[in-house]
């Protein structure tokens, strides 16, 4: 985990002082806010993750010399099929053609997109099928 | 149904091939959440798009074959080099990488049963294929599609200048794949970072993949500017702010830096996971691991931070940008790509060359984009780029970039991973055929443009005139660009051809040295029964070649200056026992 906390922060750092750096020669707004926020995408994830390296059991992953069996057992649990990624879709595809064609298909994409979380929820609850 | 992976076991247990209950067809590829399928649909899906942006591009150059040429009106003429430009850069050249190659080769090359999340994969195709689906569907608008450029520039693209829903159609089909491509960017982060196998240390993990991750995190950065941008350009056009108009008391100029701060960090997301899948081709077919490792990491991770800090070299002529921190940045980023070049010359330096399809696509991404890399040094004076702005040249340069990268990058890729994927062999034959029309082609359409930039032909023009003198110079690039069609009829003929005759590809086609090749192809329900163990960047090579293993541990053992990893002597162990597995030879 250390390793990744590291590119992250090395982006912050970059991000920080390009920041500086810009805003004092060029004193213009809009470059070094996104600047800044670049700097702070690099900041919270790779503080959190140097945070959390330090303070959590070491991982075979990172053990250059990690055999198989210390990690044997359940990986994670992976979705097999759902129907409901593909209604979500639909429905994102709906709501934002609404920007073009009016208020009518936001309607049925929102009424889409509730049904698809509805879906999702139940599926990860039961663990059921399609 | 909700699966639990099971770490895969140690080579030596041939795993029980488990059978797939699953549906198929239609049914598979609008449920399926499996890593491999959406890769699939986002390679096939990108690669139609590709075709259709070949088109448009085909009518272009045949509009431009003779001067006062009335093929095509100027009107759709404007809309054929803006849905051009999108398709191929919006819809294929970074979903070909980050959606198809990625989105199916991240998983296998860290040795995961599937991507973090998988049903958030399956939603950002799903966005992705319906925004792209929404932009090609402006040509059935009254207005046409969008035709202000696909950089859209402001004021040009506000409601009184592209008045429509072709324009519109366009905003939203950007805000879709804008939103799968950041879902697909965390996706592939997470997995690198959380679902690596045991022993995978950062540093071991194939180049591919860490380009990836630098991708990754460059969507993250820009894709959400362009969100706000697009809205914000919504806004202007439908709710009467102003945002980027003057008369409001708005700023046109805010569109340029927000579009090319998203915009160039998005040139280096659609070059990044190319330069990767060229550092995982040119070691395999020189028989070598990668020379500097971490030099290119170290690259990839500079080209990554330097980007977002060179944007406003594409606004010189604006000028309102500060030109010398932009033009000393553009230069900066030079450092870290000819990094990259020592790197890729240094791993074929003196190894045992085999120049299959995959690698030579791979040497002639090598050539031509070092050739776009060139003249974009020249582009970063701010002087040059004023006398070359918007002409020819630039066009030139971008297309040898994007072109070499994307095409013979992505190409190359395609030739290498396509046994992987599909579980059959390309017809070596027809391969070469493809590659050479298309190299000779590529010379043939471009160098012409940079001599019409400099003769100062400007770009997005559809008529000129005899008196101009372009003419001979358009024929030779319209010619050209014919050869590249034949080129990617080839590679159509030839997957046609591996689709009716089919060739089984062994597992290990290339005697690969990453992890994907380990596994079938194509490879079971979560990816792998058993793993080889993982003690270098090259797990599989180490472990189907235990000679050079035993060797280097042999000279680390008596005193050698050789470095092997401490964990050499394990690698030697599993290996004198275990035979040889999925290293078939060709």
């Amino acid at each position: 985990m250390k390793t990744e906390s590291y590119m992250l922060l090395l982006f912050a750092a970059f991000g920080a002082v390009i920041c500086a750096v810009y805003w004092f020669t060029s004193y213009e707004d809009a470059g070094t806010i996104m600047l800044g926020a670049f700097g702070l995408l690099g900041l919270l994830p790779g503080g959190y993750y140097y945070w959390w390296s330090r303070r959590m059991t070491p991982r075979p992953e990172d053990d250059p010399n990690a055999t198989h069996a210390q990690s044997a057992g359940v990986v994670g649990a992976f979705p097999s099929t759902s129907i409901w990624p593909f209604v979500l879709g639909m429905a994102a595809l709906l709501v934002a053609l609404s920007l073009v064609f009016g208020f009518w298909t936001a309607i049925l994409g929102f009424t889409l997109a509730v049904s698809a979380v509805i879906g999702v929820i139940l599926e990860s609850r039961r663990g059921g099928v399609l | 149904m909700t699966l639990t992976a099971e770490r895969p076991e140690v080579v030596g247990h041939p795993g029980e091939p488990e059978h797939e209950h699953g549906p198929t067809g239609f049914v598979k590829w609008i449920t399926s959440t499996d890593h491999k399928v959406i890769g699939k649909s986002y390679l096939i899906t990108s690669l139609v798009f590709f075709c259709m942006a070949g088109i448009m591009a085909i009518m272009m150059r045949t509009q431009l074959v003779s001067p006062d040429n009335t093929i095509v009106s100027q009107h759709t003429y404007n809309e054929l080099f803006t849905m051009h430009g999108s398709l191929m850069l919006y819809l294929f050249a970074g979903p070909f990488a980050f959606g198809g190659i990625a989105n199916y080769l991240v998983p296998l090359q860290v040795g995961a049963p599937d991507m973090a999340f998988p049903r958030l994969n399956a939603l950002s195709y799903w966005l992705y294929l319906g925004g792209g689906v929404t932009m090609i569907a402006g040509f059935l608008t009254v207005g046409g599609a969008a035709d202000f450029g696909w950089v859209a520039y402001a004021p040009l693209s506000d409601a009184v200048n592209s008045p429509g829903a072709g324009p519109d159609m366009w905003i939203v089909a950007l805000l879709l794949t804008g939103f799968s491509a950041i879902f697909t960017g965390v996706n592939i982060v997470t997995t690198v970072f959380y679902l690596r196998a045991p022993g995978m240390t950062m540093f071991r993990v194939p180049i591919f993949t860490w380009n990836m991750v630098v991708t990754g995190i460059l969507i993250l950065l820009a894709f959400p500017v362009l969100t706000a941008a697009l809205i914000m350009l919504w806004a202007d056009r439908h709710l009467g702010t102003h945002i980027y108009s003057v008369a409001g008391g708005g700023v046109p100029v805010l569109w340029q830096n927000l579009f090319w701060f998203f915009g160039h960090p998005e040139v280096y997301i659609l070059a990044l996971p190319y330069f990767g899948m060229v550092t995982e081709i040119f070691p395999v077919f020189s028989r070598k691991p990668v020379f500097g490792y971490r030099g290119m990491v170290f690259a990839t991770i500079s080209i990554g931070a330097l980007s977002t800090s060179v944007w406003a070299h594409h606004m010189f002529t604006t000028g309102v940008v500060l030109l010398p921190f932009f033009s000393l940045m553009s230069y900066l980023i030079a450092v870290p790509t000819g990094i990259k070049f020592f790197n890729w010359i240094g791993t074929m330096w003196r190894g045992s060359l085999k120049f299959d399809t995959p690698m030579l696509f791979a040497v002639g991404f090598l050539i031509v984009f070092l050739f776009g890399g060139v003249t974009g040094i020249f582009l970063a004076s701010p002087p040059i780029d004023f006398a070359t702005h918007d002409t020819y040249f630039v066009v030139a340069h971008f297309h040898e970039v994007l072109f070499g990268s994307a095409v013979f990058g992505g190409f190359a890729g395609l030739y290498y991973w396509y046994p992987k994927m599909f579980g059959r062999m390309l017809r070596e034959s027809l391969g070469k055929a493809s590659f050479w029309f298309m190299f000779v082609g590529f010379w043939v359409t471009f160098m012409p443009q940079y001599l019409l930039g400099l003769h100062g032909m400007p770009r997005r023009i559809a008529e000129y005139s005899a008196s101009t003198g372009w003419t001979t110079l358009n024929r030779v690039s319209t010619a050209g660009s014919y050869l590249l069609f034949i080129a990617v009829a080839i590679m159509v003929v030839n997957a046609y051809v591996s689709w009716r005759r089919p060739i089984q590809a062994p597992a290990n086609p290339w005697d690969g040295h990453t992890l994907e090749w380990a596994t079938s192809s194509p490879p079971p329900h979560h990816n792998f029964y058993r793993l080889p163990p993982i003690r270098s960047e090259r797990p599989l090579w180490d472990f189907n070649h235990p000679e050079h293993t035993v060797r280097k541990y042999e000279e680390a053992l008596h005193g050698a200056p050789v470095a092997a990893g401490a964990g050499s002597a394990a690698a030697v162990a599993v290996a004198a026992t275990g035979g040889p597995d999925g290293g078939d030879e060709r």
